[in-house]
């Protein structure tokens, strides 16, 4: 099985969030990069599990400029066989689409898994937007993957329950929380990755559809409103009549 | 010219998220002095679409499932035979399979989960959350055909006159290549995304004994329940139940917080509700900074408290 996995690089998840530039860039100074929680624990994660049980290969691919070098070495070191960089910057996440879309139009990928959504970002878009463009089948929001042959069976939360489909492969997969358990790289990994093949490719040409023009911090919360614990039903009755929200 | 809803009709009632997305549509569309359209599935009978707050809805009859590609070839059609230059999606499950093929296909730029209705003064800006909800950005769409994905509660509804025509679709949009095998009811309750109310705890808890107080306080409050992942991971609780950074984002009006410490990969999946109300033994829990209502305390003492006060509310009410 040839598998794709996105991999995309996130401030850590504890990273003070401030901005530059009249408030039109991320200020990343000082800022730990990491791996893009849904796309190592849960996307990466399967994807070797599937190559481990049923052979074949994993290639990890990353849209973005060499800052992005550290993040995809941790994708080797826990098991991609060979790393792809696009070397472009987007502006959003179509660009991010269809710059993987020209590398992996003719590679015959029998599996594409990205994150449900990156941290930062949060547009769930990419994965869908991939699979538009390649003309695969998509599910945005997979809990639980399994192959056999040509068959993907997916387990999906939708509205109402738990849905289970079908796929005939190829597709892309939107990868969640109960996919796979987090994997932590070894020295032998670490090593190993030194070696294994990182190839930067130029950026094809894009057009721009849409920018994040700016941002903004949202505004201070009020103090807390603190209730004895004698008189703790009084909770209640505050979230009832002065916040009416129950 | 026209603005375009694609919406869920599927089901015995129409969701709160299609009725929000409704009104969004119908304000962008007043906006730019257009008509709104409706775009769905399924097999909703004609009343019911009718009742719908949009000038016509259209509607494929011959689509069951939500496949993405078929929705997409269904939503594209008729965003063509309307003339839409803005199309309005929902930010769930559904809306994540459809919207950003709809935006690749017609190169339209989405706005994925917005928060606001769009500026249109000087060019095309739409509000949304970013950095899991502890940032915001205002995102500029260049394209003619502008894709808009809502995030659920974050517009009051307003129902409209209803009045709506309805049409059939009867265009192909070839097979469906995703083949629903089996639906698994979820429990009786009310889905955690939709739960407009949401009691959720932590390892405060101890241990899975002790959630019947939290369940019972989310019943009488007619809320969901919901958990931190440790709670989740330990298997204590369903992993549908955890909230946060890596579990599900939620929005209700109301997040009640029991024996959770607010880390803040916590925070960024609750930070979004209107009012959170946060109990915790330790006066030093850093979620008492990110909520309205706070009270110290052993939660196995608060909570018979909380579930008497809202037994007595409900006899009120
Ligand atoms: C990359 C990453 C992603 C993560 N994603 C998530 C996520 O999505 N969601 C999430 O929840 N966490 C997430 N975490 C974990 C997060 O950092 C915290 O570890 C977790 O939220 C803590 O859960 P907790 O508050 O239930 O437990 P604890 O941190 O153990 O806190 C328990 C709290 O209960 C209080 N308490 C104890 N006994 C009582 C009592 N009798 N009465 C009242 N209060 C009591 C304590 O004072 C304490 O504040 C993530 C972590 C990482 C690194
Ligand atoms: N710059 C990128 N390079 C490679 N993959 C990406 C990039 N951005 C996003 N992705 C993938 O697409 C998923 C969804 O991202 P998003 O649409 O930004 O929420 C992520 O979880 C990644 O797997």
């Amino acid at each position: 099985m040839k598998i794709l996995v996105l991999i995309s690089q996130v401030p850590d998840t504890t990273a003070r969030i401030s901005f530059k530039d009249n408030n039109t860039a991320y200020d990343g100074n000082g800022v730990t990069w990491i791996v893009n929680p849904y796309d190592e624990w849960y996307a990466l994660v399967r994807g070797l599990e599937l190559k481990e049980a049923q052979g074949g290969t994993v290639t990890s691919i990353t849209v973005g400029g060499a800052d992005n070098d550290a993040t995809i070495r941790k994708a080797l070191a826990i098991g991609a066989d060979d790393a792809v960089r696009i070397d472009a910057q987007p502006n959003d996440a179509f660009e991010v689409a269809e710059q993987i879309a020209v590398y992996a139009k003719d590679k015959n990928f029998d599996l594409i898994l990205c994150g449900k959504e990156t941290i930062d970002h949060n547009g769930a878009q990419v994965g869908a937007m991939l699979a538009e463009l390649l003309d695969m089948p998509y599910l945005p929001v997979v809990g639980k993957l399994d192959v056999s042959g040509n068959t993907a069976t997916l387990e999906s939360d939708v509205r109402g329950g738990v849905e289970v489909a079908e796929v005939a492969l190829p597709m892309v997969i939107g990868c969640a929380k109960g996919m796979a358990e987090q994997r932590i790289p070894n020295m032998r990994g670490i090593m190993a990755a030194r070696t294994k093949p990182l190839n930067v490719l130029p950026a094809a040409p894009v057009e721009s559809i849409a920018r994040t023009a700016s941002f903004e911090l949202p505004p201070p919360k009020q103090a807390c409103r603190m209730i004895p614990a004698e008189e703790a039903g009084k909770l209640i009755e505050l979230l009832h009549t002065e916040a009416k929200v129950i | 010219m026209s603005v375009l809803v694609f919406i869920d009709t599927r089901g015995e009632k129409v969701a709160k998220a299609v009725l929000e997305a409704l009104t969004y549509g119908r304000k962008v569309a007043e906006a730019s002095g257009t008509t709104l359209t409706a775009v769905t599935f399924g097999d909703a009978g004609g009343d019911k679409l009718a009742a719908l707050n949009a000038n016509k809805v259209i509607v494929a009859r011959a689509v069951g499932s939500a496949d993405g590609q078929q929705l997409t070839k269904l939503v594209v059609s008729v965003a063509q035979s309307e003339d839409a230059r803005i199309i309005v999606f929902v930010q769930d499950n559904l809306g994540k399979a459809v919207a950003p093929r709809v935006a690749a296909r017609l190169k339209a730029g989405q706005v994925a989960g917005a928060i606001s209705l769009p500026d249109m003064a000087n060019g095309f800006r739409v509000r949304r959350n970013v950095f899991s909800g502890k940032a915001q950005a205002w995102v500029e769409v260049l394209s003619p055909i502008k894709v808009i994905s809502m995030m659920p509660n974050s517009l009051p509804i307003e129902s409209g006159t209803g009045g709506a025509v309805v049409e059939e679709f009867n265009g192909d949009l070839g097979a469906a290549r995703i083949i629903v095998k089996e639906l698994r009811a979820a429990g009786a309750g009310i889905p955690l995304p939709e739960a407009e109310i949401v009691v959720s705890a932590g390892r405060g808890m101890k241990g899975p004994e002790n959630w019947a107080p939290v369940e019972e306080l989310a019943q009488l409050l007619r809320g969901a329940t919901a958990c931190s992942r440790p709670v989740a991971d330990m298997h204590w609780r369903p992993h549908h139940e955890h909230v946060g950074q890596t579990g599900v984002a939620i929005r209700p009006n109301c997040y009640i917080a029991i024996g959770i410490s607010g880390a803040i990969q916590h925070l960024a999946g609750v930070n979004q509700s209107k009012v959170i109300a946060v109990i915790n033994k330790d006066p030093e829990a850093p979620f008492f900074k990110a909520a309205d209502y706070g009270i110290v305390g052993d939660a196995f003492e608060i909570l018979p408290k909380l579930i008497e006060a809202a037994k007595k509310l409900n006899a009120e009410r």
